[in-house]
C-alpha cells in the first residue's frame, strides 16, 4: 500500500479529513498499480462535494497484509478511464457515470448498471426528463451478426419464483457466443433512503438488501455504526453474530447445492437438501424468531439471548442436520450421471477471474484464496479461524464442491462456538455516530464480500453510505462462464454462482 | 450403479417423511417465532409512544390511546415496539394466520385473530381443486421469493392441495407479487397479469407488497399493490417475509379448503421464549 494514501483496517473509523485528496494523474496512477500488483478495490464511488463537483473515493484491500487503502480525488465532467488496464474496475465506473454524470472516457461497455435516477440533479448520462422512466428498450446489447445467429432473450420475469433481471443471449444453435446480463429492475432506492441516517428504519433497510444475506449486510452494517461510535460489543454478543453468519451461509450454501441437484435433474438430493436448508433457517428463527436473522443484530449487540441448556439442544440440532447434508450431498457427488453435468461446465479461469476481482465462493473455486473472515478479521473471527477452502477447476463443480465444504467448516464453527458460548451480556447501548468520519466494514457473506463504505457529517448524520454486495463483482463471472456453453446449462451455471439482483441493483 | 441407488434408498428411509402436519395436524413454530400482533392499550402509560417512534415503518397507529391498532401491512414483524414497551402492551403471539381478503382488514386491534374468508361464487368452484399460479417479483429482496420457493419443498408440499406455481402466466389462474414494485418493473408486472386469462386472481405476499414495506416512499418503487390498481388483489399476506405456513394458510382459506376457526400450534423443544427486556 502506498504510503500517500490513508491506511487503515477493517471496520476503523478515520477521520474523514484525512483521507487525501490526491490529483486526478496520481489517484489513477496508485489505484492501476496496487490492482494490477494483485491488489483489489474494494469499492470505488462518486458523491457530490456541495460545489457541484465530483469527489471518488477509492478503497483499496491489501488482503496479505490485513490492510485497506483509502484515497481520493475530484474530478470535472471526464476522466480517462482504467477499466481497459484494470477489467475489475469496470462496473465501479459505470456506476459511477449513473449517479453522477462523470463520464470514464474510452470506457469500452458505458451502459447502464441499474437504469436509477442520477444522484446530482440535472446531470443524468441517460438524458431522461421529468418524467420516470424505465429500464430502456433500446438497452445497447451487444450482438453477433451472422447467418444462423440468433438472440435468445430471457427475463425480466422468469419461469421460476426469482428476482427479475434480463439475459441475452447470442446463440448458433445450442452454443453460447455470449450471454449479456442486464439488471435494475430491482432497484428500490437504499443507498439514498440512508442518508441523513442512522434513524430507526436504518437496520431494517440494511437488512432488506439482500433478503438471503441479512446477517451478512446486518452484520457488516453493525461493524460501521459501532466503529464511528466507539462502541466495543461484548464477547457473548460477538460470538452469536459469528453463529448467525455461518447459519446464513449453511442455510445458502446447502439450499443451493439442493437447487444444483434439481438442475441436473437429480431429485433425491434436490429434495433432501430442500428440506436440510430449513434446519439452518429455523436454528436462526430459534434464536431471534425469524427464519433469516431478521431482528437479531442491532448497533452494540444482538437483541436476542441463548440460555445454556438451549444452546446445547440448538447446537445437537444443528449438528444432526450437518449430518445429513452429507449423506445427502454425497449422493449427488458420487452419481456419476451428475457429476457428468457438473464437471468441466461453466470454466471461468484463474486469470478471469483475477482480472474481473471475483470474490467469495466464485473466486475461491478458481484456486483464489479469498476470504474475508480472515484477510480483514473482525469480531469472533479475530479468534477463532474458520479454514478457507479453495478449489482448482473453477467450473460449476469446484463451485458445488467448494460450497460444501466450507459449509462442513462452517456446520463445524457453529457446533463448537454454541457448545462454549462466553459468558456476559449480549449487548451494550450504542451512541451516535461521531462526525466527519468515515469507515470501511467489510463481512465475508455466503457469497463473497460485502463492503460497506460510511461518511458522517458535521451533525454525525450519514452523508453518503455506499453498499457494494459480492454479486456487483460476480456478475460479469457468469456471463464470462456461459461462454462456449449449451444454452440449455444455463440454469446450472446461474445456481452455481446465485448472485442476487437486488444485492447488485440496491 | 446399484450401490448409488442402494445408498438413495437407505437414505430416504433414514430420513423419513418430511412433510409438516399442518393443516390436519398442528404447526410446529419456534417459540419466539412472532406472528399475529395483540395490543392491549390498558397497560399503556399515558401519553407514550415509545412502540411507535422505534417502529421502522409507522406500523403503530394511536400508541397509547384505547383506540390503538397495528397495520399489519406495514410491520415487518420485528422485534422493534415489544423491546421499546416496557408494559406489555405490544406482544406478538405465535398464531401465524395472518392473511386478509381486504387491506384495512390487516389494521387490528386487540387479540382478535385474522382468517382470511374464501372466494365467492364460481370462482372457488374453477379454481378450487387446481390453482396454478405465476409469481412476479418486484423487487422483493428475495426472502418473500425464497419462502414461497420453500412452500413447494417436501416439507410445505403446496402440491399435495393442487396448488402450484408455473412458469408463465399463460398457464396461469393469478399471480403472487412480492416487492414493493420497483419503477423498473411495474410495466412487467402489469404485462404479467394481462397475460393471465380469467377467471384470475392476484395475491400480494410480504410488507412490501402490502405497503412499499421498508422502502415506503422511496421514489425509486411505488409502495406495493396499493400503488396499482390495475391488478385488484384478492389475498393479502403480511410478514417480512411470511413463513410458508401463513402463505398456505392464506391460499388455502382463499380457496376454501381450510376454515376453522381454533388454532392448534406446537412448539420444538428447542430454546425458550425471549425473557421480558
Amino acid at each position: 500500500m502506498p504510503s500517500r494514501i490513508l491506511q487503515t483496517w477493517n471496520a476503523e473509523a478515520v477521520d474523514l479529513a484525512r483521507v487525501p485528496l490526491l490529483a486526478l494523474p496520481d489517484f489513477q496512477q496508485i489505484v492501476a498499480d496496487v490492482v494490477t500488483a494483485g491488489g483489489r478495490a474494494s469499492a470505488c464511488f462518486g458523491r457530490s462535494d456541495g460545489d457541484g463537483q465530483v469527489v471518488l473515493t477509492a478503497v483499496l484491500a491489501d488482503d496479505a497484509q490485513g490492510k485497506l487503502g483509502v484515497l481520493s480525488t475530484r474530478v470535472g465532467a471526464t476522466y480517462p478511464s482504467l477499466t481497459p488496464e484494470c477489467p475489475s474496475l469496470q462496473l465501479f465506473e459505470r456506476e459511477i457515470y449513473e449517479q453522477t454524470g462523470v463520464v470514464p472516457e474510452g470506457h469500452p461497455w458505458l451502459k447502464p448498471v441499474r437504469f436509477e435516477p442520477p444522484l446530482r440533479a440535472g446531470v443524468d448520462p441517460f438524458g431522461r426528463g421529468s418524467a420516470p422512466a424505465t429500464i430502456p428498450a433500446g438497452y445497447p446489447f451487444f450482438r453477433v451478426e451472422g447467418e444462423e445467429v440468433h438472440e435468445v432473450a430471457v427475463g425480466p420475469v422468469h419461469a421460476g419464483i426469482i428476482e427479475p433481471g434480463h439475459f441475452r443471449f447470442q446463440c448458433h444453435g445450442e452454443h453460447v457466443f455470449f450471454l449479456e446480463i442486464v439488471l435494475g429492475y430491482q432497484h428500490r432506492g437504499v443507498e439514498r433512503m440512508l442518508e441523513g441516517g442512522p434513524d430507526r428504519r436504518t437496520v431494517a433497510l440494511l437488512e432488506s438488501v439482500a433478503g438471503d444475506t441479512v446477517v451478512g449486510h446486518g452484520l457488516a452494517h453493525a461493524n460501521a455504526v459501532e466503529a464511528l461510535a466507539g462502541c466495543q460489543i461484548p464477547a457473548r454478543a460477538a460470538v452469536l453474530r459469528g453463529v448467525a453468519l455461518e447459519l446464513e451461509r449453511l442455510a445458502n450454501h446447502v439450499g443451493d447445492l439442493g437447487m444444483l441437484a434439481g438442475d441436473v435433474g437429480f431429485l433425491p438430493t434436490a429434495s433432501y437438501c430442500g428440506a436440510l436448508r430449513a434446519d439452518f433457517l429455523n436454528a436462526l428463527a430459534e434464536i431471534c424468531g425469524n427464519r433469516f436473522g431478521r431482528g437479531l443484530i442491532a448497533p452494540g449487540g444482538v437483541r436476542f439471548d441463548l440460555d445454556a441448556g438451549a444452546a446445547q439442544r440448538l447446537a445437537a440440532k444443528v449438528s444432526t442436520a450437518w449430518e445429513s447434508v452429507q449423506a445427502s450431498v454425497h449422493l449427488f457427488f458420487n452419481s456419476p450421471s451428475a457429476r457428468n453435468r457438473t464437471d468441466g461446465t461453466g470454466v471461468v479461469t484463474r486469470e478471469a477471474c483475477r482480472e474481473l476481482g471475483l470474490v467469495g465462493p466464485a473466486a475461491r473455486a478458481c484456486g483464489i484464496s479469498r476470504d474475508v473472515r480472515r484477510d480483514h478479521a473482525t469480531g469472533v473471527f479475530r479468534f477463532v479461524h474458520v479454514p478457507t477452502i479453495t478449489g482448482e477447476t473453477g467450473d460449476v463443480f469446484a463451485r458445488a464442491w467448494v460450497r460444501l465444504l466450507e459449509a462442513e467448516r462452517s456446520a463445524d464453527f457453529v457446533v463448537r462456538e454454541l457448545r462454549s458460548l462466553p459468558g456476559g451480556p449480549v449487548r451494550v447501548p450504542c451512541g451516535p455516530p461521531a462526525p466527519g468520519r468515515l469507515v470501511v466494514s467489510l463481512m465475508e457473506g455466503w457469497r463473497g464480500e460485502i463492503a460497506h463504505v460510511a461518511l458522517t457529517g458535521v451533525d454525525g448524520r450519514f452523508t453518503r453510505y455506499k453498499i457494494k454486495d459480492p454479486s456487483f463483482h460476480n456478475w460479469m463471472g457468469l456471463s464470462l462462464a456461459l461462454r462456449g456453453e449449451q444454452i440449455s446449462d444455463f440454469p446450472l451455471c446461474n445456481k452455481s454462482f446465485n448472485l442476487s439482483y437486488c444485492g447488485h441493483d440496491l | 450403479m446399484i450401490d448409488d441407488l442402494v445408498n438413495i434408498v437407505r437414505f430416504r428411509a433414514r430420513f423419513g417423511r418430511q412433510t409438516v402436519a399442518y393443516p390436519e395436524g398442528p404447526a410446529r413454530f419456534p417459540e419466539r417465532y412472532r406472528g399475529h400482533p395483540a395490543l392491549d392499550p390498558t397497560r399503556c402509560r399515558e401519553g407514550c409512544r415509545d412502540c411507535a417512534d422505534a417502529c421502522p415503518t409507522e406500523a403503530i397507529l394511536d400508541p397509547g390511546l384505547a383506540s390503538m391498532r397495528l397495520d399489519m401491512g406495514r410491520c415487518l414483524f420485528c422485534p422493534a415496539c415489544v423491546q421499546a414497551c416496557p408494559e406489555g402492551a405490544i406482544r406478538f403471539t405465535r398464531d401465524y394466520r395472518l392473511s386478509a381478503r381486504t387491506r384495512e382488514a390487516l389494521v387490528v386491534r386487540g387479540d382478535a385473530p385474522t382468517l382470511a374468508g374464501a372466494l365467492e361464487g364460481r370462482v372457488t368452484k374453477v379454481l378450487g381443486r387446481a390453482l396454478r399460479l405465476r409469481q412476479v417479483s418486484a423487487a422483493g429482496c428475495n426472502g418473500c421469493e425464497a419462502e414461497l420457493n420453500a412452500s413447494g419443498n417436501i416439507q410445505f408440499d403446496l402440491s399435495r392441495f393442487g396448488v402450484q406455481f408455473v412458469a408463465s402466466p399463460r398457464h396461469a389462474d393469478g399471480i403472487v407479487v412480492t416487492g414493493p414494485i420497483s419503477e423498473n418493473m411495474r410495466l412487467a408486472t402489469l404485462k404479467t397479469w394481462e397475460a393471465v386469462p380469467a377467471p384470475r386472481i392476484a395475491i400480494a405476499v410480504g410488507a412490501c407488497a402490502l405497503s412499499g414495506g421498508i422502502f415506503r416512499d422511496s421514489p425509486a418503487q411505488g409502495n406495493g399493490m396499493p400503488g396499482l390498481p390495475e391488478i385488484p388483489v384478492d389475498l393479502w399476506v403480511p410478514g417480512c417475509p411470511p413463513h410458508p405456513i401463513t402463505f398456505m394458510d392464506g391460499v388455502l382459506r382463499l380457496l376454501g379448503r381450510v376454515k376453522a376457526g381454533e388454532l392448534r400450534l406446537a412448539g420444538t423443544g428447542i430454546v425458550e421464549p425471549a425473557p421480558d427486556p
